[in-house]
């Protein structure tokens, strides 16, 4: 194994030699430099694509104490911990000092009198993979991936190609670490270690290369029903004040699976409660979900945690500003991709136009700032008049999916809205946020299937739901549970309503669609459009959305004075036809007009064509007021 | 006790003469024996054995008078209490359960533990306990002996401390006929800065001599009471922290105040104390103290020397109780974006059940961390240490607040620093604007109606008429928005709703009576019925949002009705017959009749609200789409610019969020106005106007309850300019808005219609009289500057800005600019401004 990457299997090694080296200078600040250590090493080209990712390998690959990766989403904050930066050996043979730090178990006797044990404070995070993150973000991420780590970290003895090991196999693996072979042994003293490893070998066999659903007697508390992937206890040590909940995450950090965190968590019922009679006050379930079993939840000591503000693999990890190279070549093309994507998007919408252009602008709308309560930038699209014919709605869903990094499906059937759990509540008996349907990752698009309303009641939970869902369309905001009180968390969240009529929730923009299609060739139709364009055309266009999403954007002086005129001229006409909340829309799409084109300044043409485009969504609108007449 | 110094003999004056040797105690006492706390128990026991340190330590005790610090008290009275309290013999090591014990005078009053500060402290009391040995030969060394004076690992000198405690309370506090004595650490602060120092950080030490100083006090003056158990000192609001965040490993052991809500509370544990042995062979009995959650059993009796004999006796024992507390950050103390942290609790004895889930509480208590037990079976162990707080006082915040006003609770802390920005504030003149326009900036003029807002934020003064029969008189001021669609209504009230700390937001559309109320529901844990709080309770002390009034049924509206008024709530469901205070402001926002304003109906019919309700509004004001150029073009501006400003532009134009809600809280804490002589003959002449002008047809008429509602608008107003007293500008200003909410002076009194071409061009007369004096003082500004013909647009801004007394906002410069290009005085190019000459 080349030594250049023992930074990768052994980090540990690296932080103890630099504690070792610092013992004999107090303010020596190892612990910035070691930290400096490791980011300057992920910076240098390519390396951080050699870290094994926790998203991609099953955790019984890994290397444990090994540097990996983790796209993660937070999903709730535990409370701060305290512990043994620094400690004493009690072995007075071996009386030295140790660094706690980056770790969860000690390796020796602790002299809990010495005066040398220096207490330190990290914080814990409870980390689930990104919600709703779609199948190719997974594939291409996994792709690029896997390659490189077969070749470079041989010891995780982890290649996809691999499909099936027997138990036999495992053990005989002599590269395997010490720790992970006696993990098995360790086990049997506790009932839940052993279930757990129990259903890990299990999963071995039957589904080696994913992790599965998690076993039914620990929930890991994923936002979205039917997740899966690897949760994952993430300790911060240093600024945790500037995380929040639901932020995006790319972590570096040692993977820590010590089956003694596991067998800890079980003795304390069976012996040591007597012992100590406060240690057994914290309840079964808080246990459970603090300190759930390594081998379900392993814990991860981050060296360095960047925010993610994309999850989209195919753009390049440095942001836009430093890689100024890709961004010019790619604004020039955006224009032409844009054309295509229309061309691609026009026969989905039934040979609807307008409604393409209307859905590119949704799938690049991002709320950009807010203002006291006002979000700007948010762009709801209701899309009324779909079909209700061969699962168009579910067909439409698919493509979106194929398009967007991450998404979410939500059928607002009568059982849906009674009984799906949207607003993450907390469970005081757990201490934890029990997690909820709309606790979702910034640019997630939400798709909301009205077709599937049918006649009923709503209950009490149904009513709750469809307020939050209001509230999180008008205010971007979903107003958590904590019991006795409520607290709001903003949210940036693409919704996206496919409906019959008018839908019953609010949008800011709704569009009628124009069929092209006559009804009785509907079916037909619909079974030959082609879900599956070529990949590479496929990757533009995710490229092509991702992109214009995080450009900058800027109206000049002059431009502002002529839209200003251009509503006093409006008004002055017909005062009735515009309002404010209309220019509001109309300032909107302009915004979105000229970024999907590439411009970042509002031009006189881009604010003419939204105009253009504005006046015939509304007179279609007008058009169907009269058709339907039960609009109001 | 078998160390003669804590026996009531050994308390003689005579003492000093017959000092106790080091060798003549030392070798009675096993060295590895802990002392006891329970000295007053000793009659039916067998001797304790005494500590070490209490033996090394007692010879000390005469060498203590020449060896203080402090001057000898000149009281004779004092001498040699303070010999012997000042050494250490009780509190020898801070491991030892420490008791507040005087042993004067209190023979009938049984001391009690005190595990909230008894709990295991770790690494520095076995080096004490290995220490001795080495010191006992060197008793005479003046090194050691200067040590011994203070507590091991502190610098607590019991003997100063506790006199000084003493003098503070004799400062401070009466005779208490409580067996708890609470302190204010705030008062010990301002008494002896050292002595609360020492409080705070040695916690542990300290309050069981403050214990011992109240004791010797009480017993003193009242030598024949007897009480429950000694008197036990709580200390409160120790300042150090306030907030659950902040905490950190530096505040182990020590004191801490924090406040939070309790969340879960655990049964009472029965904790053991002290293990009763009894021998199964010859019936001698021994007791055992807890040691850190472990009873070390003993194997042999002592008195037939058979071993394994001793078997335990639970109900001779000794446990004292204890419950686990948790409780959880306060909303308003958290940082946006994070989920609350959560902190657990030990209470003990009477502090057991003091506080329910869902309380608020401020705690006083020892921030402890405890490391994971190593495990015999293993030689890891995890590296995390378990904390907990042990309380020693808690004090609810809203204990009071379903039935009376908890001052104590609406106290929000202010710094000195903040109070003067806050009164520097007040001083201006122009505050009254200021505030306004800081209120939802992004929401565009409304001018009228951010002032209204922000009356209703302030609140009238309250007034306490039960002793005349009246009852209380309403304080807060309740505003309807009514008007047409898409005026923002939502987002103002949105806005409040995020701004005031207690504010609840419905919408009429979701809401029911009960809703709004309360109701009664089984609770899913205890299957008891438990009666729940609706919007308007929840919302007491705080506004109630309701948008979409109209959408409203009108039995829902009807419980409307008493809230508005009387402020209180009437129950009577299920067997719950109770009356609840809400006394709440309520904004709310409904649609006219038919969803757009007609204007040729009059206001009455335009919003079609029941008289009984419309009159309990305050103010009623009418949002109507002005539709003119010139406000078309401002609202243009205004909103592009949302478009495209940064955040610092904005955020240097206006009044931080967090200045304008400390604002609000200090005016409605400590401003009171009354009334005065000309602002009451000034109320008296505008009601009379006002019935006048409401008994015009389609007018909202004037009520007495329209008297009452000048009269609150009027000390609102007052009271943000900080001011004790109302004046005749307060009326005035409370008249203008009333008229202008309803747009009298836009109503044709013969029809009753309102004219929209006559409203006001969306600006109000005091805002058009400001932009002319801006204009003239930018004007004064350019003339001082002489002959500059061209000049940078943000210089000038900025310029203008250190000059004025006035906030200048970037708009208010511009349309100043545009005023003076109007005149032909300069143009303005870009980021340039050039002279016409």
């Amino acid at each position: 194994m080349p030594s250049t990457h023992d930074w990768i299997n052994n980090p540990l090694g690296v932080v103890e030699g630099m504690f070792a080296a610092s013992q004999n200078n107090p303010n020596s600040g190892w612990e910035a430099k070691a930290v400096e250590f490791f980011k300057d090493h992920l910076k240098e080209k390519d390396a951080h694509t050699w870290v094994p990712s926790l998203n991609d390998v099953p955790l019984h690959y890994l290397k444990p104490n090994s540097l990996v990766k983790f796209r993660c989403l937070i999903q709730d904050m535990f409370d701060p911990e305290f512990y043994m930066g620094v400690y004493e050996a009690v072995d007075p043979s071996t009386k030295v000092l140790r660094c706690g730090k980056y770790k969860d178990v000690t390796e020796c006797g602790v002299d809990f009198d010495s005066r040398n044990t220096v207490t330190a404070e990290r914080q814990t995070f409870y980390c689930v993979p990104i919600p709703g993150e779609n199948p190719w973000v997974k594939e291409i991420s996994s792709s690029c991936l896997g390659f490189v780590q077969a070749r470079v970290v041989p010891s995780t003895s982890y290649a996809p190609t691999r499909q099936k090991r027997s138990y036999e196999e495992d053990d005989d693996m002599d590269d395997m670490d010490t720790q992970m072979q006696r993990e098995p042994h360790t086990g049997p003293q506790s009932p839940t270690e052993q279930h757990g490893n129990g259903d890990c070998k299990r999963r071995e066999t039957e589904a080696p290369s994913s992790q599965t659903a998690p076993a039914s007697h620990l929930d890991l508390n994923f936002p979205l029903p039917g997740e899966k992937g690897p949760s994952c206890l993430v300790k911060v040590y240093e600024d945790w004040d500037g995380f929040k909940l639901n932020d995006t995450l790319e972590v570096f950090g040692i993977l820590s699976v010590s089956p003694a965190l596991s067998a800890l968590a079980d003795k304390k019922d069976a012996s040591s409660s007597l012992l100590d009679p406060t240690e057994c006050m914290e309840t079964a379930e808080e246990q459970r979900v603090h300190s759930p079993p390594a081998s379900l939840v392993p814990r991860l000591h981050v060296l360095y945690a960047k925010p993610l503000p994309h999850n989209n693999p195919l753009l390049p990890s440095a942001t836009l500003e430093d890689n100024s190279a890709f961004l010019s070549s790619t604004l020039s093309e955006m224009a032409s991709v844009r054309a295509e994507l229309l061309t691609f998007l026009t026969p989905i919408l039934l040979g609807d136009a307008l409604a393409a252009e209307y859905l590119i602008l949704h799938l690049i709308s991002n709320v950009y700032s807010r203002r006291d309560v006002l979000p700007l930038g948010k762009f709801t699209l209701n899309l009324s008049g779909c079909p209700t014919v061969a699962s168009y709605t579910e067909r439409f869903y698919q493509i979106i999916q194929q398009l967007v990094p991450s998404s979410y499906y939500l059928g607002m059937s009568l059982q849906n809205m009674n009984q799906m759990r949207f607003v993450p509540k907390k469970d005081y008996s757990a201490n934890r946020l029990v997690s909820g349907a709309l606790q979702l990752a910034r640019n997630t698009s939400l798709f909301l299937d009205e077709t599937q309303l049918e006649q009923g009641q709503l209950d009490t939970a149904g009513v709750r739901n469809v307020t939050a869902l209001g509230n999180l369309i008008t205010w971007q905001k979903v107003d958590y549970d904590f019991n006795y009180h409520q607290m709001e968390f903003p949210c940036n969240i693409n919704v996206l309503i496919a409906s019959e009529g008018r839908s019953l929730l609010p949008s800011d923009c709704q569009i009628h669609l124009q069929s092209q299609i006559t009804p009785p060739h509907m079916e037909e139709y619909l079974s030959s459009i082609h879900v599956h364009p070529q990949a590479s055309q496929l990757n533009k266009f995710r490229m092509y959305l991702s992109v214009a999403r995080l450009l900058n954007y800027s109206i000049s002086d002059e431009v502002t004075k002529s839209v200003e005129d251009d509503f006093v001229d409006m008004r002055k006409d017909d005062p009735q036809s515009i309002s404010a909340e209309d220019l509001h829309r109309m300032l909107v799409v302009a915004r979105l007009l000229s970024l999907s084109l590439g411009q970042t300044s509002l031009s006189r043409d881009s604010w003419l064509r939204a105009k253009h485009i504005e006046l015939l969504r509304r007179s279609r609108m007008e058009q169907h007021t009269c058709v339907n007449g039960n609009e109001p | 006790m078998s160390s003669p110094t804590s026996t009531p003999g050994g308390r003689k004056r005579g003492r000093n003469t017959n000092p106790s040797t080091p060798s003549s105690e030392g070798p009675t006492s096993p060295p590895s024996q802990r002392r006891r706390g329970q000295d007053s128990s000793t009659g039916d026991l067998m001797p304790m054995p005494t500590s070490p340190a209490t033996d090394m330590l007692s010879p000390a005790a005469p060498q203590d008078n020449s060896l203080l610090s402090s001057p000898r008290p000149s009281g004779t009275n004092l001498l040699p209490n303070e010999v012997d309290m000042s050494s250490p013999l009780m509190y020898g090591t801070p491991s030892s359960r420490v008791e507040g014990t005087p042993r004067s005078g209190v023979r009938g009053t049984p001391a009690r533990q005190r595990p909230d500060l008894g709990s295991v402290r770790k690494a520095p009391q076995v080096d004490l306990q290995s220490e001795p040995p080495s010191a006992d030969g060197a008793v005479t060394s003046e090194s050691n002996t200067g040590q011994r004076l203070v507590i091991w690992g502190t610098d607590v000198n019991v003997g100063t401390c506790k006199e000084k405690f003493q003098r503070k309370v004799m400062v401070f506090i009466s005779v208490v006929g409580d067996p708890v004595l609470n302190v204010n650490c705030l008062h010990v602060q301002s008494f002896d800065a050292e002595l609360y120092r020492q409080l705070i950080c040695y916690p542990q030490e300290v309050i069981p001599t403050f214990d011992m100083a109240v004791n010797e006090l009480f017993f003193e003056r009242f030598p024949d009471s007897i009480l429950e158990f000694q008197i036990q000192v709580r200390p409160y609001n120790a300042l150090k922290t306030r907030n659950m965040r902040n905490l950190n490993p530096e505040d182990i052991d020590q004191l801490i105040t924090i406040s939070g809500m309790v969340i879960r509370t655990s049964q009472l544990i029965p904790e053991m104390q002290e293990a009763f042995f009894q021998c199964q062979v010859c019936a001698f009995s021994t007791r055992v103290e807890v040691d850190r959650g472990r009873i070390a059993e003993p194997s042999v009796c002592r008195n037939c020397n058979t071993t394994h004999s001793l078997a335990i006796v639970h109900n001779r024992s000794v446990f004292s109780d204890k419950q686990m507390v948790k409780i959880q950050e306060s909303p308003e103390d958290m940082p946006a974006g994070q989920t609350p942290h959560t902190t657990i609790v030990y209470a003990h004895n009477d502090l057991v059940d003091k506080v329910q889930p869902g309380d608020r509480i401020n705690i006083t208590g020892v921030y402890r961390a405890v490391p994971m037990r190593a495990n015999p079976r293993q030689s890891n162990v995890k590296s995390v240490y378990k904390t907990h707080i042990d309380a020693i006082h808690f004090h609810k915040t809203d204990e009071k607040r379903l039935h009376g006003l908890d001052e104590d609770a609406e106290q929000k802390l202010f710094t000195e620093d903040r109070v003067q920005t806050l009164k520097e504030l007040a001083a201006k003149p122009d505050v009254y604007e200021r505030l306004s326009s800081a209120l939802a900036p992004s929401i565009y003029e409304h001018e009228d109606i951010k002032k209204g807002i922000l009356l209703q934020l302030f609140g009238g003064a309250r007034k306490d008429f039960s002793q005349t029969g009246r009852g209380n008189f309403r304080a807060d001021v309740n505003i309807l928005l009514c008007g047409d669609p898409g005026t923002s209504k939502s987002q103002l009230l949105q806005y409040v709703y995020n701004l005031v700390p207690r504010g609840q937001y419905t919408s009429g559309k979701g809401s029911s009576a009960v809703g709004l109320t309360a109701y009664v529901m089984r609770d899913p844990e205890t299957r008891q019925l438990v009666l729940q709080t609706g919007a308007l309770v929840l919302s007491d002390n705080g506004i109630c949002c309701i948008d979409e009034f109209d959408k409203m049924s009108d039995s829902t509206r009807s419980v409307l009705h008493e809230v508005m008024e009387q402020q209180t709530l009437s129950i009577a469901k299920a067997g719950i017959i109770c009356q609840l205070n809400a006394r709440t402001s309520v904004l709310a926002a409904a649609n006219p009749i038919e969803s757009q304003w007609n204007p040729k109906k009059t206001t009455i019919e335009n919003i079609q609200l029941p008289h009984t309700l419309l009159s309990r509004f305050d103010l009623i004001f009418l949002m109507l789409d002005p539709q003119d150029e010139a406000y078309d073009r401002r609202l243009a501006h205004h909103l592009v610019s949302l478009y495209y400003q940064s955040e610092e532009q904005i955020e240097e134009e206006f009044l931080d969020m967090a200045v304008l809600r400390d604002y609000i809280a200090y005016a409605r804490t400590y401003i009171n106005p009354r009334l005065s002589e000309e602002a009451s003959q000034a109320l008296i002449e505008a009601y009379v106007d006002m019935r006048k002008i409401g008994s015009g047809r389609g007018m909202v008429s004037a009520y007495p309850r329209q008297l009452e509602s000048l009269i609150r608008l009027a000390e609102a107003h007052a009271k943000v300019r900080f001011s004790e007293k109302v004046e005749t500008i307060d009326v005035e200003e409370a008249k203008r808005l009333h008229r202008e909410a309803l747009k009298q002076s836009a109503t044709d009194p013969r029809t009753g219609f309102v004219d929209i071409s006559i409203l006001t061009t969306g600006m109000s007369a005091t805002a058009r009289k400001r932009k002319e004096e801006v204009a003239q003082a930018l004007k004064k500004l350019i003339q001082a500057k002489g002959k500059t013909p061209a000049m940078k647009y943000q210089q000038l801004l900025e310029d203008l800005r250190g000059q004025s007394e006035n906030a200048i906002t970037k708009e208010l410069f511009d349309e100043a600019l545009r005023a003076l290009a109007d005149e032909d005085y300069l143009t303005v190019t870009g980021k340039t401004v050039r002279l016409l000459a």
